[in-house]
């Protein structure tokens, strides 16, 4: 831990970027963002080796007076640190999946890219709420860009729907963020997740804050926008929606959510768990009729999401633990399908699946790895998928068992769903001349998809790289919430024998 | 008798009796002349604002007074009216209207103005007023062969003539009731026997409608879709900013400080037009297709939710009314600076939403502008117009008024759909009409330097801004 402010410079590279792209013609815009993203990618590499883990709960701070007290807070504890990680390592791979696929006003492309890296790096960075709120809130006027002017044939309705829901969750969350700043008289998110306001409170705090991350996560009822803006947005788009903006959701869970209103968290987990539960089965059985091939992932990634809030609202180790490597593991894997589909769909120009078919023939390298992805999102052993659901699966076990009952269909359907598209596109007898004349990957999808596959690989097999960074924040994190709830919550686990939950803790 | 203290009045009388001269004489010619050196007296009028040295109490006899809200009102409303002159220039130079008479209109305007914002008195409120709205009139009609623009003008006459016989009603009903004119000795009168009159509460209410007539806040508004309208585009401009910013400052004193202990009694009411003007300006903006009208219905939008900080009251509540207004008048000028460089190839303005289609590849930078504009008066961060709604509510919240957060946030989402709905015209469609290419620098300049006070940059200007406000709402009390 250095005085340096490595936190500040990676906000500010891609900004810097972002200037220079609008400035400049497509092919120096397309380098300069690549250069960007990559020295920030560097950067982030800088930050994960020089984190101390087992160290200060809070790394890498920065802390400036601005006006109107509010502060110029940065910091970060390993949740966050791990999804930078997931932001920074995404960024490069967007660049380079919208090089040649975008050929109109790429200079503003590439910015409002550049602009979007800026603004999720300082979601997780904030430490003041209402910084937080405005990089969480500023992330919609770049995307709303991105999928308006650069998205599919119905991106207007999309990009509308996309905006005023965000923006109708997170307003209320802003009242609360109001009413905790005067009640707790501090805007510094560290001081506020230690502080404890009324239970009477908590309730209505959490319900605000719940609708905005509810609609960022998605969660069942208000999940609506995401297969439209997800269908409509370029490839690069959807990475960076499913990889990373649906993460701040599960992130505003962690960071507000739980630590903040332990009580209310306890107090809404039956909520929770029937939202998710029916976010499994239902999203998961529309997943299985669709025709399009991004809807389909896109309806996966609400069905993935509610694993997440399964875990985090298990109010365990366990649970939490999964619900963070399932963020990962998905931010990785719903990216590399988008990938996926990108490449194909820049071949052939339709999402239709019934368009493809046995493209193992002819395109082999693509087959091997959208298997390799197909297996990580239903969860295959050795893959990050499961390492998550597994996790956030036991976990949610202890807290109710018939939540876990409901939660493990969802494995079951997810495999149906995924193993019938791939099915659908690779194997098969090739049913149209122009799909089987596509040539296969070339070095530019090669790279996006490569690193990703190693990346997805290594937390499949290895997940305590991933996890020995949290592990501390996770442990403060069940710390606050037990001296919170109750403990005798297990009231669906009937009577067992008990040893089970300590051993399960110290064995992965 | 204190003159100095009333300097940039008193400079800006006789400039404006002194240009009329040379307008009467030198005719069309000396439009430029005029233009200028009423530029030149705002802006030195604003220096002397700073240099003016504040009295402590009502000055002549108890009919204004030179404190710091005032003088915070007059540099908003001096500064809005240079650039409501500057537009107007270059607009008309192309007309074979452009009279020398438009800037001397605007200085009289800015001296009622100026008397609205200092005014202790129900007398030179209204004197203030009725100076400040015959200049309005006449500016409406300014484009005599244009039947909009008459029609514009005779609307807002007979409706303005209208608004002043309730404001006058209440005013004699307040002076009968409590014997004085002055806001202190209503004050007094209110806290004696407040709630109880009902001569009191009456004249209260005949007062609040007529002032809310003048900032157009709902249900008083129906004039200003069709003024803004039909008044030629520059004149537009300046009803958006600087008239209004003096209407609003007008009502904070007179609440606070004339009726301030009866709170309880204007509090429902202002609640109930500040939700009223954020819903309806909202939702009444939908289907307008004219450029015009829709910024009409976004500052009846906008002054409801000054008046949010209104409702919260004290000097927390006024100084974000004037953090509000100081944002509002920036974002409100630069989106008109916009909208009128706007022409057609045959240079004729351009009204209509459709004109901005593709605008985004036709000319980048002005619908850049636009767009840092309209995402600001959405209030979406990190852009600046987020801020004044954070303050107003931030002020209303302290006063625990749950109800109205709530309802005008949930009314600030509902009017992002049509500000958004312009930056989709400009970025996601295809092009559309040609555009004349307009090469004016000076007015590029303005509309940079809104663009970058709008930007995140202007973040810069909160605290410094925020420091003024308190001081200048702390002198009310």
């Amino acid at each position: 831990m250095s005085g340096f402010p490595i936190l500040s410079l990676m906000l500010l590279i891609p900004l810097v970027g972002a200037l220079a792209c609008i400035l400049s013609n497509a092919p120096t815009a397309r380098l300069i963002a690549l250069v960007a993203t990559l020295a920030n990618l560097a950067l982030g590499i800088v930050l994960w080796a020089s984190y101390d883990i087992g160290g200060a709960q809070w790394q890498f701070t920065e802390r400036a007076d601005l006006f109107a007290g509010m502060q110029w807070a940065l910091g970060i504890d390993g949740i966050a640190l791990m999804l930078i990680m997931l932001s920074v390592f995404l960024m490069p791979v967007c660049i380079g999946a919208s090089w040649t696929s975008i050929q109109n006003r790429v200079g503003e492309y590439m910015a409002a890219f550049l602009l979007m890296e800026t603004l999720m790096i300082g979601v997780f960075t904030a430490q003041d709420l209402f910084l937080f709120y405005i990089f969480f809130e500023a992330g919609l006027i770049p995307m709303y860009l991105i999928i308006g002017v650069w998205g599919g044939a119905d991106r207007i309705y999309a990009s509308y729907k996309f905006f005023l829901y965000t923006l109708l969750g997170s307003v209320l969350m802003l009242i609360a963020m109001f009413w905790m700043a005067n009640e707790a008289g501090t805007t510094d998110i560290p001081t506020l997740m230690a502080y404890g306001f009324a239970p009477q409170a908590q309730t209505w705090l959490f319900l605000a804050f719940f609708a905005s991350f509810a609609v960022k996560m998605p969660m069942w009822p208000v999940h609506t926008w995401l297969p439209d803006a997800h269908v409509q947005a370029p490839t690069a788009g959807s990475v960076i929606l499913a990889g990373v903006l649906l993460k701040m959701g599960g992130y505003g869970f962690i960071r507000f959510s739980l630590p903040m209103f332990p009580d209310a968290s306890a107090n809404f987990v039956p909520l929770v768990f029937v939202l998710s539960g029916i976010a499994v089965v239902v999203t998961s059985l529309i997943a299985l009729v669709q025709h399009d091939m991004k809807k389909l992932i896109a309806y996966s990634s609400v069905a993935h999401m509610a694993f997440v809030t399964f875990g985090l609202f298990a109010l365990n180790r366990q649970g939490i633990e999964g619900a963070l490597i399932v963020m990962l593991s998905h931010g990785l894997v719903s990216a590399a399908l988008f990938l996926c589909v990108g490449v194909i769909y820049d071949r052939l120009h339709t999402r239709e699946i019934a368009r493809y078919g046995g493209l193992a023939d002819n395109m082999p390298q693509y087959a091997l790895f959208f298997l390799l992805f197909t297996m990580a999102s239903v969860g295959l052993p050795g893959t990050s998928g499961f390492v998550g659901e597994f996790l956030s699966l036991v976990g949610t076990y202890e807290r109710s068992s018939w939540a876990a009952i409901v939660a493990t269909t969802g494995i079951i359907l997810g495999a149906a769903y995924m193993l019938y598209l791939y099915w659908r596109v690779v194997y098969g007898v090739q049913r149209n001349a122009d799909a089987a004349a596509m040539p296969d990957l070339d070095r530019r999808e090669l790279w996006l998809l490569a690193p990703i596959a190693a990346a997805v690989m290594w937390m499949g097999v290895y997940p305590e790289s991933f996890l020995r960074p949290m592990r501390a924040d996770v442990g403060r994190l069940v710390e606050r919430l037990e001296a919170a709830t109750p403990p005798s919550d297990a009231h669906l686990t009937t009577g067992k024998a008990v040893p089970i939950p300590p051993a399960a803790a110290e064995s992965h | 008798m204190n003159f100095a203290a009333f300097l940039p009045e008193i400079l800006l009388t006789v400039g404006a009796i002194l240009l009329m001269m040379v307008a009467a004489f030198g005719g069309r010619r000396a439009s430029g002349a005029t233009t200028w050196i009423a530029v030149l007296l705002l802006i030195v009028a604003t220096f002397t604002l700073t240099g003016a040295p504040q009295s402590d109490g009502p000055l002549f006899g108890g009919l204004v007074v030179a404190d710091g809200f005032g003088a915070f009102g007059k540099l908003l409303i001096f500064l809005g009216a240079a650039v409501a002159i500057v537009a107007a220039h270059n607009w008309f130079e192309r007309d074979f209207e452009h009279a020398a008479e438009y800037p001397v209109l605007i200085l009289l305007s800015c001296v009622g103005m100026a008397v609205m914002v200092s005014a202790t008195s129900l007398v030179s409120l209204y004197v203030g007023l009725e100076l400040q709205s015959l200049s309005a009139y006449v500016l409406a009609a300014y484009r005599r062969s244009d039947e909009r623009s008459a029609e514009a003008g005779l609307k807002y006459f007979v409706l303005g003539g209208l608004a002043s016989g309730i404001l006058l009603y209440g005013i004699s009903l307040l002076y009968g009731f409590t014997g004085t004119i002055q806001f202190d000795g209503i004050a007094a009168a209110f806290a004696r026997d407040g709630s109880q009159s009902l001569g009191l509460l009456f004249g209260l209410v005949f007062l609040l409608a007529g002032l809310a007539f003048k900032i157009s806040a709902v249900p008083f508004h129906m004039w200003t879709p069709d003024v803004y309208e039909g008044a030629p585009t520059p004149v537009t401009a300046f009803f958006a900013s600087a008239p209004k910013v003096a209407a609003v400052l007008l009502a904070v004193r007179v609440c606070l400080d004339a009726l301030g202990p009866a709170i309880d009694a204007w509090r429902q009411i202002i609640t109930f037009t500040a939700l009223a003007s954020i819903i309806l300006g909202a939702v009444a903006a939908f289907g307008q297709t004219n450029l015009k009208r829709l910024l009409a219905y976004s500052s009846i939008n906008n002054v409801g939710f000054a008046l949010v900080g209104l409702v919260a009251g004290g000097a927390a509540g006024a100084s974000s009314v004037l953090f509000y207004m100081a944002i509002y008048i920036v974002m409100t000028l630069g989106t008109f600076l916009c909208v009128l460089r706007l022409r057609g190839e045959d240079g004729e303005p351009l009204e209509g939403i459709d004109s901005l289609s593709g605008l985004s590849q036709s000319r980048p930078a002005l619908a850049a502008a636009i767009a840092i504009f309209m995402f600001s008066l959405a209030g979406i961060p990190p852009l600046l117009g987020f801020w004044p709604k954070l303050v107003v509510f931030q002020a209303a919240l302290a006063e625990e008024l749950y109800l109205l957060a709530v309802v005008g946030f949930l009314g600030s989402v509902i009017g992002a759909y049509y500000y958004i709905k312009i930056i989709k015209v400009m970025y996601f469609d295809a092009p559309g009409i040609k555009l004349a290419r307009s090469g004016n620098r000076l007015e590029g300049i303005l509309i940079l330097l809104a663009a970058l006070i709008v930007s995140p940059l202007g973040y810069l200007l909160i605290g410094p801004l925020g420091r003024l406000t308190d001081h200048a709402a702390g002198s009310l009390f």
